[in-house]
């Protein structure tokens, strides 16, 4: 097993460089959202100002671009700077994950394996699939682009961490790993987390944003934030897809498991915690039909959530030891 | 699947308790508790205390994988420790209070699954609610005028909406109706995953009663293992009604074992090569073995035993020599102390042969304690380098006196015991750093010499028969799971009136209405599709206008969700007029 190290050093050359165009796009859209007017009152009022009238599945077609709907209602003009600001923003984000997905391939055909070995692939590839889910929200829902600023952060937080704590050179896996349980338990592992972070931010800016419906006078820049239940909705949907491929991880990571330790389930940390992750967003999904409970709740239990698969990503691999310490960082 | 917790009804008012309100309200309270126990707000918080029960199980190291973990953990925190092991913290899962939230969790699953699937099976023998009377207030409709009459648009809206229930009526004034339902897959699959949650538990029941596991240390060199007992492990954990009688009889031969490295001295591969008996050649006496090639991740399985490679290590082979010219072999796995050269300590203990006076044999039993290096430094220290046998060396002590190997104490078979140490009973006779080949000679003319090296590997023997159970049960979970969280269930409407002359240019009014019962958002595209297939344009307000998408039933006009009063005999009531 060859390992290429001067391709891994350009799959570092290509993170970097993602890292750096993602930054330039969150301070492109924190410009936008800056710029933002307070929405009047009676749009306020309205719950949902922006948007009417391009709504996701309706037009099918809507483009990130072109939509006309892009307009924020409380910003006048029809390109108003803001507008433009959100715009470059998003073509940055593209750019970023054009060389973030060109990162991960060309590491994987360093180390001619998939590329999530170690916790610095695996965090670079959640973040990957973090920002495609923005990407792909961005094309039905253009209207929510104000986001931007908000779903880069933790990604840029995420990929720093990844780059500087987390970094490992490229190398093969260790016998234990080499399986191809690892493309499939890892890839479904990755997309369901890369989802849920969306969710997650979601649900933070739901609370944020219904707080502020509540008492109009408390985080008045919430203002500039879509409305409750569209985060609400965008929060729902994501983890209502991202809980059934977290589902599949678990089982696969059982099936795997009886392969390689003698038995499906052993109450490893990792085992344990990805376990309390689902149970957290079983509740989740049980709090958006129980009267009383859907609304706030929900949106905590969704933070919750993710708080307990980011503590799953770096407490259990960093600190816990058990047989999923394989972190490789050092 | 209460939602709410119907105040107790009976025993509030009259007379002191007698008897027969005594029981009423005993069974009143009883109900209650039911109730309350399988409404979905108690579901909720039992799933809550389930993932805060489990927590500590990640966080705190436990006894079930990782023991040394533990120990280490209450040396560290002698007065914190003790107290949380008392709680069961380091055994979190064997608890009574984890168990307790799990089988009140799983009482309330199936206290809230049987009626529910009772109720599905009947709902689907209903007829779809019948239309509402204002479909334009629907989060859905349209409007259009046709040239065909009621009867024929009505007939064509059917053949249109394949796939759906559908239930045609008629109205008063020569008005025809169609009431159309899809995704009632998505309940099916609700039930399912939750059915299927409950079997899961059942299949992890039959393993923990049923299973063992047990770990063996075989020497590579042709040695046999034998699945006959307990004995035959060094160490083993039954399910609780396993006693280590009727085990598979399958053996099994370690031929030869091979491990590659990378150059930084991370493995690469180990294999092993294994023959291997199943129960019934073992008893049948037949002496075909089947080769096999035991590799990480790819464990053998014979019967219904997995057998698996967990880990090796080095074996050093003596030759000592006595005086009189006798021979003893001694071959004995060290372990491994450090897995990443794997230097590895351990004792190898030999009696002096042809002595039969006990006095005397306590006085000349030999041990070779020390390390071994599968690639030596060289130098006066031996320590390993490499993983790999590059530069085999051992540094032994040779003891010899009073093994103790008598005094009816258990004895590591890594170490001597210490205790004849330091009585003067064991006494050290010989240091050196030997290579493989050479030779140590002893005081009284003893020899021993350093052969080689063996392989040994352990492996892990896994027994448990709800695994199969359990993989289906999840794969039903998860198809379960997928319906019930992407089949959306939605309503659709088709009201076909004779159109009054005055106000349209048609001959037939048609006004269809759309309600997505679950999550709405993508109904509004499939709603406009239909709509236009049958000639109107459709008015579909935007889908994220729309309240929350789970409950939509609270939030509509009421007439839209209101069951049929009477669904005894649906049919009759298409004419109620008798036309
Ligand atoms: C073992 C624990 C349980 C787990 C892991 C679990 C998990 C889930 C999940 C993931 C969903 C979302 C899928 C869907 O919307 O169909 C769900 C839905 C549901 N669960 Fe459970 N559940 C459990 C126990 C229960 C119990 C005890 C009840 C009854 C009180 C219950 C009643 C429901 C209902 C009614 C829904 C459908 C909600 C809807 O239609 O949106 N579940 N459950």
């Amino acid at each position: 097993m060859v390992v290429d190290a001067q391709l891994g050093q350009f799959g570092d050359l290509l993170f970097e460089s993602a890292l750096g165009v993602y930054v330039l796009a969150m301070i492109l859209h924190a410009v936008e959202h800056a710029l933002l007017r307070r929405p009047a009152r009676a749009e306020e009022s309205a719950r949902e100002p922006v948007g009417v009238g391009v709504g996701g599945g309706s037009t099918g077609t809507a483009d990130v671009t072109d939509a006309p709907g892009g307009t924020p209602a409380g910003t006048a003009p029809p390109r108003s700077r803001a507008e433009r600001f959100g715009r470059m923003g998003v073509s940055l984000t593209v750019l970023g994950f054009a060389l973030h997905l060109a990162m991960l391939v060309v590491r994987g055909f360093a180390a001619q394996r998939v590329p999530w070995g170690n916790m610095y692939e695996f965090t670079a590839a959640i973040c990957l699939v973090a920002v495609g889910a923005w990407l792909v929200v961005l094309y039905r829902r253009p209207e929510l682009r104000r986001l931007g600023v908000f779903v880069l952060l933790p990604v840029i937080i995420l990929m720093f961490l990844a780059g500087t704590v987390l970094y490992t050179q490229t190398a093969p896996v260790v016998p234990a790993l080499r399986s191809y349980w690892l493309a499939i338990h890892v890839s479904a592992a990755v997309i369901a987390s890369g989802i849920l972070l969306l969710a997650g931010v979601s649900s933070v800016l739901y609370l944020l944003r219904a707080a502020h419906e509540n008492t109009p006078t408390r985080l008045a820049w919430a203002a500039r934030l879509p409305g409750a239940d569209v985060l609400d909705r965008v929060a729902y949907r994501a983890t209502a897809l991202a809980f059934p491929i977290w589902t599949f991880a678990v089982i696969t990571g059982a099936i795997w498991a009886e392969a390689a330790w003698g038995r499906y389930w052993g109450w490893d940390p990792k085992e344990t915690t990805a376990l309390v992750a689902w149970v957290v967003y079983a509740c989740y999904l049980h709090a958006r039909s129980t009267a009383g409970w859907r609304g706030r709740r929900a949106a905590v239990i969704n933070v919750v959530g993710f708080a307990v698969m980011v503590f799953n990503l770096f407490f259990v691999n960093l600190v816990v030891t058990g047989l999923h310490s394989y972190a490789g960082v050092g | 699947m209460t939602t709410t917790l119907p105040k107790a009804p009976a025993g509030d008012a009259g007379p002191p308790p007698s008897g027969p309100s005594r029981a009423r309200r005993a069974l009143a309270l009883a109900r209650n508790t039911w109730r309350g126990l399988t409404s979905m707000r108690t579901a909720l918080i039992l799933l809550f205390l389930l993932a805060v029960a489990a927590l500590p199980g990640a966080v705190l190291p436990q006894r079930t994988p990782s023991p040394n973990a533990v120990e280490d953990y209450l040396a560290q925190h002698p007065t914190l420790g003790p107290v949380l092991d008392d709680l069961g913290f380091f055994d979190v899962f064997a608890t009574p209070w984890f168990s307790a939230v799990y089988l009140l969790l799983f009482i309330s699953l199936i206290g809230c699954l049987v009626p529910r699937s009772i109720e599905h099976a009947r709902s689907l023998r209903v007829e779809p609610v019948a239309v509402p009377r204002n479909l334009a207030r629907l989060p859905h409709h349209a409007e259009s005028t046709s040239d065909d009459d009621p009867d024929a648009v009505v007939e064509a809206a059917r053949r249109r909406l394949r796939g759906w229930r559908t239930v045609v009526r008629s109205e008063p004034g020569g008005v025809r109706t169609i009431s159309a339902e899809k995704g009632s897959l998505r309940e099916v699959g609700n039930l399912v995953f939750h059915l299927s949650l409950v079997a899961l538990l059942g299949g992890i029941a039959i393993g923990k009663i049923l299973g063992y596991e047990g770990q063996v240390i075989v020497m590579a060199d042709g040695s046999e293992f034998c699945n006959s007992g307990i004995y035959a492990y060094d160490s083993f954990r039954p399910g609780l009604q396993v006693d280590g009688t009727g085990l598979d009889p399958f053996c099994l031969t370690v031929d030869g074992f091979r491990a590659t490295f990378r150059p930084d001295g991370q493995p690469d591969s180990f294999d092993a090569a294994v023959r291997f008996q199943d129960g019934e050649a073992v008893q049948s006496g037949a002496d075909a073995w089947v080769p096999h090639d035991l590799a990480v991740n790819d464990p053998l399985r014979v019967d219904g035993e997995r057998v698996y490679l967990l880990g090796h290590g080095y074996a050093p082979r003596f030759t000592v020599t006595f005086p009189d010219g006798q021979q003893r072999v001694g071959l004995v796995q060290w372990r491994p102390v450090d897995q990443a050269t794997l230097l590895s300590e351990g004792a190898t203990k030999i009696d002096p042969p042809g002595i039969t006076d006990e006095a005397q044999r306590r006085r000349s039993q030999l041990a070779i304690t020390g390390l071994f290096a599968p690639t030596s430094s060289g130098g006066g220290l031996v320590t390993s380098v490499f993983p790999a046998l590059n530069n085999p060396e051992v540094a032994v002590d040779v003891l010899r006196g009073d093994l103790g190997l008598d005094s009816g104490r258990a004895q590591s078979i890594f170490s001597v015991d210490q205790g004849m140490v330091d009585q003067g009973r064991l006494v050290r006779v010989a240091r050196e750093n030997i290579k493989p080949g050479g030779e140590i000679t002893l005081d009284d003319g003893t020899r021993i010499r350093f052969d080689g090296v063996e392989n040994w590997v352990s492996l892990q023997v896994s027994h448990d028969p709800g695994q199969t159970a359990v993989l289906i049960t999840a794969i039903a979970l998860l198809g379960g799971l997928t319906l019930s969280l992407t089949v959306r269930r939605r309503r659709f409407w088709v009201r076909a009136a004779p159109a009054l002359p005055p106000t349209t240019g048609g001959r037939t009014v048609v006004t269809l209405g759309g309600l997505a019962r679950t999550d709405r958002a993508g109904y509004g595209e499939e709603f406009g599709r239909l709509a236009a297939a049958l000639g109107a344009r459709g008015e579909a307000e935007d889908d994220h206008a729309m309240p929350d998408p789970a409950v939509p039933e609270e939030s509509v006009p009421p007439e839209a969700t209101q069951e049929p009063s009477v669904d005894a005999g649906g049919e009759d009531r298409e004419d109620p007029d008798g036309r």
